[in-house]
């Protein structure tokens, strides 16, 4: 791997909700052009770890250091929320869906580029009045929006509600919809929940053509078969805390891991089965 | 029949001024889900305002009607637009994710202060403005009856509906508005986007005040009489306009605003005009019985 600093570093993260501790002392880097899986049985701290990546927690402790490709680093604990963003460029998808159902499926792909429409609020007041450089970037953001749905191959839903698409399009969107925003991290909580055999494919397909767009990510994922067949990089958390760290073989074969999903008595059948099924 | 063409004509004016308002608190409830009772009295400061850029601009020798209008309109939008931001700013802002009932109260506690801001400043009598577009045109004659349309009504309705559509093009095609509705539904998911929602949320007060303040206009140059007090009254019927519609719901907001207008005006001119009040809140409670979420309101559906 290169020498270069990590795309976000985690550092010593610790999670408190009054006595609980969801992430203790947790350490591990994302690396820029690669998928880092995070997995761990149910209730280990992955989305709590988001949450603190995303914003939508304060962390008790620890950094995330995120490095832009410019080379420019941010300490996402201390940004406002919608900074994440707009000027750390990260994006996330939630484990259930939260498109906006009301709107067209365009107009949610619209919505993620307002900040590349409207930096400013001079600019949003002239962009009103139709004066500014509004209408050029209309069109920009619309084309963004195209080449999205065509990856997603929803080119020919555009105008229609989202909340009307069937459930494996939905979470396909909301994938277009946070690549909209031109990150250059996109947090993935379990994408594949809910998806049949071939729209995991599917899904799998399009995480690799967004890595190879030079988006990294970041995945949370329980389908054993779509971590192991596209991850760079596994991080296994148990218990808020991180147990394994590395390849995929690496990760399959650390007898701490293969302890964790099968010594618990976790609710989580098919991730063994899935684990050996990719093996 | 000539009659009540008349009273329809009246109710479809005074409507029109209600959907105005309806819309600011329908915007507001929609994007963080609380009644701005001071809209109410941003309205009243808006025909205020007006009423001084007109005095002024008079005495600065603008005699052109038009002119004088319009750049009133521009001025008075202008500054209860930075009312309708202070008060968002001052009041509910640093109460946001607060309890619900927190900016409910402060606004209730904002409306207090403006109406006594005014009362003090301004003097509690009425002040009146000369009509400034006078006559109309026969519509029809029946039975010695005269139904007016008077210029006045023309341009409050015109007004009105360019207003009206300005704002839906901008909720609708814009940047700006597809923010608005995105912080409408999810406003988690937007700041996740990069939406400044706190920004958004700002500008929907300052277009809300912007628009009550063409109501305020309007409401000064057809009654030509003003007080502090009028926010009070037109803020409760708009209030009621916006739920009868469907709170949340901008069309609502116009269409409960024409009824609330029609029923006022209808009443007052067949049964009797001190109980137009409560035919307007029967309606209000009949329709709320039968449609909980009013006319255009879309009813929560929880997926489980």
């Amino acid at each position: 791997m290169s020498t270069q600093a990590p795309l976000l570093a985690v550092a010593n993260l610790t999670m408190r909700f009054g006595g609980l501790t969801a992430v203790s002392a947790l350490s591990f880097q994302a690396r820029s052009g690669e998928i880092t899986a995070v997995i761990g049985p149910n209730g280990a701290g992955k989305t709590t770890v988001f949450n603190c990546i995303t914003g939508f927690y304060r962390p008790t402790s620890g950094g995330l250091t995120l490095t832009r490709p410019d080379g420019v680093q941010l300490a996402l604990q201390s940004l406002p929320g919608h900074r994440i963003a707009r000027t750390a460029k990260v994006a996330r998808t939630f484990q259930n869906i939260r498109l906006f159902a009301g709107m067209t499926v365009l107009e949610n792909l619209m919505v993620a580029q307002h900040n590349m429409m409207m930096p400013t609020v001079i600019g949003g007041l002239l962009a009103v009045f139709g004066l500014g450089s509004y209408r050029s970037k209309q069109r920009v953001a619309i084309d963004r929006a195209r080449h999205w749905l065509n990856e997603i191959g929803l080119l020919n839903r555009a105008d229609d509600p989202a909340g009307a698409l069937p459930y494996g399009a939905q979470r396909r969107l909301e994938i277009a919809r946070a690549m909209c925003t031109g990150p250059v991290l996109l947090c993935l909580d379990e994408p594949a929940a809910g998806l049949n055999p071939r729209e995991s494919d599917e899904l799998s397909d399009l995480l690799m053509r967004i890595r190879g767009d030079g988006c990294s990510l970041l995945l949370i994922e329980h389908d054993m078969g779509v971590v192991m067949r596209i991850s760079d990089h596994v991080v296994v958390l148990d218990h808020g805390k991180k147990i394994s760290d590395g390849t995929p073989t690496e990760v399959r074969n650390d007898p701490k891991v293969i302890a964790a999903y099968l010594g618990e008595g976790d609710e989580d059948e098919e991730t063994p089965a899935g684990a050996e099924a990719a093996a | 029949m000539a009659y009540a063409l008349q009273q329809i004509i009246n109710g479809v004016t005074l409507g029109m001024i209600y959907g105005l308002i309806a819309v600011g608190y329908t915007m507001v409830y929609g994007i963080i889900g609380m009644i701005n009772f001071a809209h109410g009295d941003i309205f009243m400061i808006g025909a205020f305002l007006s009423l001084m850029g007109l005095t002024v601009l008079s005495a600065l020798g603008i005699t052109s009607v038009p002119l004088a209008l319009a750049i009133t309109l521009i001025l008075a939008c202008g500054i209860a637009a930075l009312y309708g931001w202070t008060v968002e700013r001052i009041a509910y802002r640093p109460l946001r994710g607060s309890f619900r009932l927190a900016p409910l109260i402060s606004a209730i506690g904002m409306s207090i202060v403006l109406q006594n801001f005014v009362q003090v400043s301004q003097g509690a009598r009425d002040l009146n403005l000369m009509p400034l577009i006078p006559g109309g045109f026969k519509v029809m004659e029946q039975d010695g009856f005269v139904v007016q349309l008077s210029w006045m009504q023309v341009m409050i309705s015109v007004t009105t509906l360019v207003m009206l559509a300005i704002f839906t093009w901008l909720v609708t095609k814009t940047s700006l508005g597809r923010s608005m509705r995105a912080c409408e539904q999810d406003i988690k998911m937007a700041t996740l986007l990069g939406i400044d929602t706190d920004r958004t949320i700002s500008l929907t007060f300052v277009i809300g005040a912007a628009l009550a303040t063409v109501a305020g206009m309007m409401f000064l140059l057809y009654y030509g009489s003003i007080n502090f007090y009028i926010g009070f009254s037109a803020g409760v019927k708009a209030f009621t306009a916006a739920v009868l519609g469907g709170i949340g719901s901008l069309p609502g907001a116009v269409l409960g605003g024409l009824a609330i207008g029609l029923i006022e005006s209808l009443w007052s001119g067949y049964a009797s005009v001190p109980y137009k009040d409560v035919a307007a809140f029967s309606v209000l409670a009949i329709v709320l019985i039968f449609m909980p979420s009013g006319l255009l309101g879309r009813a929560d559906i929880e997926k489980v």
